[in-house]
């Protein structure tokens, strides 16, 4: 007896702690700065200052996709403000989210504010931060350069007789590349490799080059960590000394840097016959349909939008504002870092800079998936390099037929849907 | 109480639970595995079963279930039976046994991606005690036997408990005089536990086996960890159709698969291991 | 005799040799946990590493500063209590239904408690968050307890249903003669012998609410639980608080197995009737 009357006590109790009032704040629903102490600094460093008080909530693409559909189909809900990438944004439909180009904020950068209309008129996002992928290795590895090479300045052979030096000196592969599930893999192919080897991406897909591309690519291989198909985060291998040279996405290397600064170096992604390709990475803020209070939603993309907001996301997150501010001169050493290794890629005489795949709606992750599957099979299944490149090529092809998205730098424009050749 | 009317009212809370809560976002989302475009198709199936990993995905789920299960049976029956004899101590070994319960998968990933990365544990201890010069590269794509190896343990570790509490639970019920008849007429320990526990055993092996194999099919986050890119799990696949593609219909056909499976094999299971009602005596 | 003593002996030590492997095998890996809980940044990504823990409260000082920790703490305790609550008590009695009765539709009804452990919830948050905000169920303790019991339940049933198969029917027949409705034979004599039992899927109710992420981070907003909080970016986070953070989850749910360990293992001599 005594035992349920201890349940029932224990039950209302519960219930009783279970009703606690919802507050005003307004709730930031984001793909972004997921790392624990990135989102504590977003809390307390960027959201702090913002009155009504903000609930920041970073979680990963699935809850964060499934809870905003949910509000969708319910017609109403409590996200606020939604915080995610580019890819993230173009996957909704535009009219669940509230036009947004009367608020008259803009990025500097013109060609983020045409991407941030998601192919209507008017900006259906404001774009918010921005970063890249570079280049990191340990100070260890720069012994190994090769004769003449310029770090600043390298290219893909470059890169490969140096992994290849480093290797045997060692007597361990230490190039690192994020392979993992959640590495960022997809990104090196779409936006460094094929614009540096084939000056485009869907239309030279299965070109000549590219297979160039994918061989010199397998010989990089023959000295990458072969555990690389487990990293996701190569500030890890970084500091674990696992992987020596690598290549990643800024904000994924900022450990790194911030842990022990005078141990690595950052420099940009190397040239290939085609140039010196990279990609930047845009995350945008947007207002869903269903907010609650959409005043107040506003308000919060406009603090965000302050110079002051910016430079503490900067601080917080190691993504760079997307509008003209005087950077201070105290920032962490990551930002320091990856901050001059984009400015040098972006100045390089051979930059070959591509943009983000656009146009393809909800099947990003199919695009994505053709060159993922092509590593895979390439790389890891050691299938021939011509015949992977001709299947993989038909599903290419049916991504961008299906959503007639046309093409994106660096492959040349065209009329309807991206042509496969 | 009408006898008749009992069962059907005992089962009717969790019925109607299922119904709502389970039932429901079913069929909705099975709706979607059969639809395509909003017209009834197959289209779904083909698009899973013809894409090239999933035989690979489907094989390596099949083998790690049928390796893992088996050697995880075998584990805690040992354990089960060992605690059942223990004299002293016996609440804090249970204790230690079940542990690994309490800990997530997620969790459980994290701490074995520890012990078998390049720079982890067990390459510390190795190298410790002389045995390897150089830390060795256990998770690499050229030794996809090896992170078969890791995934395994690591699924022994952390899974077995499920079963050894159910069994522990069961083998408490079996009357200690069965035992002490058979010691009497002089039946070794290994016939005991042959013609006694098993049989008496019965319906909590079968629990044991059939929620055990029911989450092996479903085992993602570990191997995940331990076999990054280089060991597909339908599990995986299903997530990546749902949220890297956003293809519900992919996703929703794909699990319809996976439970498919599930209870083909429950049934299996429930056949060799049927359990007579109000086991006799 | 001497060599029967001997064999005994020997055996006696394979014994506790074995046990003390298996405990070895089980707590080794969580040591590892603790030790880079316990461990400075700079020697989690160490090599080779330390086996013993240097101490280092770093890691644990950085979560306990953490906004909102305990609330989401507090809030995950309620939902595990409350999910343990909602599925021991609607599922026993199926249990022992399924144990006790036959009846039309037996093993349809126990194909559907499978189909709910064998179908991903990811795929069924949708439609159930959909449902949740209109029936204002959304952000809810008792919404998400409700979402963890169809997870639950499976265990509940089938655990409780074995352990009513293991009871002879004729106990219960035997205390009927005695003058004992069919209600108080049960609160008599079956519910004293399948307490174990029950604390078998208390345990596990608790457990697998305690660690669903999915489902929480879904469902939740204001009133987000500890791994929805921590574990679903933990894996993302930094290798010192990707540790500290697991090692967080890990020690409340051991605290409470062995908080019910009593139940599960006190029983253990009641066989002997």
């Amino acid at each position: 007896m005594t035992m349920s009357t201890r349940i029932a006590a224990a039950a209302s109790a519960i219930t009783m702690i279970a009703a606690i009032p919802a507050s005003a704040e307004v709730l930031f629903w984001s793909t972004q700065a997921r790392p624990a102490e990135e989102a504590q600094a977003m809390r307390q460093e960027v959201l702090g200052g913002f009155e009504p008080g903000v609930d920041y909530q970073p979680n990963e693409d699935g809850p964060w996709l499934t809870r905003l559909q949910a509000e969708d189909q319910a017609g109403s809900g409590s996200i606020g403000v939604l915080g995610a990438l580019h890819g993230n944004f173009s996957a909704i439909d535009p009219d669940k989210l509230v036009d947004l180009g009367d608020m008259g904020i803009t990025a500097s950068s013109e060609t983020f504010n045409s991407l941030a209309k998601l192919g209507t008129d008017t900006a259906q996002y404001v774009p918010w931060m921005q970063a890249s992928y570079i280049m990191a290795a340990s100070r260890q590895a720069l012994d190994y350069l090769p004769e003449g090479a310029d770090i600043d300045a390298l290219t893909y052979d470059q890169l490969i007789e140096w992994s290849a030096n480093v290797h045997e000196a060692t007597g361990e592969p230490k190039f690192g590349f994020p392979a993992g599930p959640k590495g960022l893999k997809h990104r090196f192919f779409e936006g460094y490799l094929y614009p540096s080897y084939t000056d485009g991406v869907v239309r030279t897909f299965a070109s000549p080059e590219a297979v160039t591309a994918w061989e010199k690519f397998s010989e990089l291989w023959e000295h990458t960590n072969p555990a690389s198909t487990n990293f996701s985060f190569m500030q890890e291998q970084l500091l674990s000394g696992d992987a020596w040279i690598v290549f990643d996405h800024t904000s994924r290397l900022a450990q790194a840097f911030n842990e022990r600064p005078d141990d690595f170096v950052a420099f940009p992604a190397p040239a290939g016959p085609a140039g010196r390709g990279f990609m930047p990475v845009l995350a945008g803020m947007a207002i869903p349909e269903t907010a609650p209070d959409k005043d107040e939603a506003r308000a919060l993309v406009e603090y965000m939008m302050t110079p002051e907001a910016q430079i503490a996301t900067l601080r917080a997150t190691s993504f760079f504002p997307v509008i003209d501010v005087e950077l201070p001169d105290d920032l962490p050493p990551a930002v320091k870092a990856a901050g001059d290794a984009v400015a040098k890629m972006s100045a390089a005489e051979d930059a070959n800079p591509g943009l983000l795949p656009s146009g393809l709606g909800d099947r990003g992750g199919d695009f994505d998936r053709v060159f993922n599957d092509t590593f895979e099979r390439i790389i890891l299944a050691g299938q021939p390099i011509e015949a992977v490149l001709q299947d993989q090529k038909t599903a290419l092809q049916r991504v961008m037929e299906e959503t007639g998205a046309p093409c994106w730098a660096p492959d040349a424009p065209s009329e309807g849907a991206c042509p496969v050749e | 109480m009408n006898a008749r009317l009992l069962p059907y009212l005992l089962i009717l809370p969790v019925t109607l639970f299922l119904c709502v809560f389970f039932l429901y976002p079913f069929i909705l989302v099975a709706q979607q595995a059969f639809s395509n475009g909003g017209e009834a198709s197959l289209q779904n199936f083909r698009d899973v079963i013809g894409y090239w990993k999933f035989p690979i995905s489907l094989r390596n789920t099949f083998l790690l279930a049928i390796i893992v299960v088996p050697i995880q049976l075998a584990l805690s029956l040992l354990m089960a039976t060992m605690v059942s004899k223990m004299k002293k101590g016996r609440d804090l070994v249970l204790y230690v046994w079940t542990i690994p319960l309490g800990i997530s998968d997620l969790a459980a990933g994290i701490i074995w991606l520890a012990i078998f990365e390049q720079s982890g544990f067990l390459n510390s201890m190795l190298a410790g005690v002389g045995a390897v010069d150089a830390p060795v590269n256990f998770l690499s794509y050229q030794n996809t036997f090896i992170v078969f190896l890791a995934i395994m343990l690591a699924e022994i570790w952390r899974a077995t408990a499920i079963m050894l509490v159910i069994i522990v639970a069961g083998i408490g019920l079996i009357p200690k005089e069965y035992y002490e008849a058979a010691e009497v007429f002089g039946a070794s320990p290994w016939k005991r536990f042959v013609k006694i526990t098993l049989p008496l055993l019965r319906p909590s092996l079968q629990t044991a086996l059939i929620l055990r194999v029911v989450l092996a099919f479903e085992v993602f986050a570990v191997v995940a960890a331990l076999g990054g890119t280089l060991f597909p799990v339908l599990m995986g696949e299903i997530y990546s159709y749902q949220f890297d593609l956003q293809n519900g219909g992919n996703a929703a056909a794909l699990a319809l698969i996976v439970l498919g499976i599930s209870l083909a094999f429950t049934l299996i299971i429930l056949r060799a291991l049927r359990v007579p009602k109000g086991a006799t005596i | 005799m001497t060599a029967v003593t001997d064999t005994r002996k020997a055996g006696r030590w394979l014994y506790v040799a074995s046990v003390g492997l298996l405990c070895a095998w089980v707590i080794i890996p969580l040591y590892f946990l603790l030790i880079n809980t316990l461990s400075s940044p700079e020697t989690v990504n160490s090599f080779p590493k330390p086996f013993i823990p240097e101490f280092d409260l770093g890691s644990l000082q950085f979560f306990a500063g953490f906004q909102g920790m305990l609330v989401a703490l507090k809030n995950s305790v309620v939902v595990a209590v409350l999910t343990m609550i909602i599925s021991i008590s609607i599922g026993a009695p199926a249990g022992y239904a399924l144990s006790r009765f036959d009846f039309r539709g037996k093993e349809v009804f126990r194909l559907l408690i499978l189909l709910t452990r064998a179908f991903p919830l990811p795929l069924l948050a949708l439609p159930l968050a959909v449902l949740f905000i209109r029936t204002g169920l959304d952000d809810t303790a008792v919404g998400l307890a409700l979402v963890h019991t169809t997870l639950a339940i499976p265990f509940a049933v089938l655990i409780t249903f074995s352990l009513f198969s293991g009871i002879p029917i004729e106990l219960e027949e035997a205390a009927w003669t005695l003058g004992c409705t069919r209600f108080t034979a049960f609160t008599k004599v079956v519910l004293p012998l399948i307490l174990p039992g029950i604390a078998a899927s208390a345990i596990f109710a608790f457990v697998i609410s305690w660690n669903e992420v999915f489902a929480a981070a879904v469902l939740t907003i204001e009133n987000r639980t500890l791994p929805a909080f921590l574990l679903q970016t933990l894996a993302e986070s930094p290798m010192h608080l990707k540790f500290a953070g697991g090692f967080i989850l890990v020690v409340p749910a051991l605290i409470f197995i062995f908080a019910v360990r009593k139940y599960l293992f006190a029983m253990w001599g009641i066989a002997n009737r």
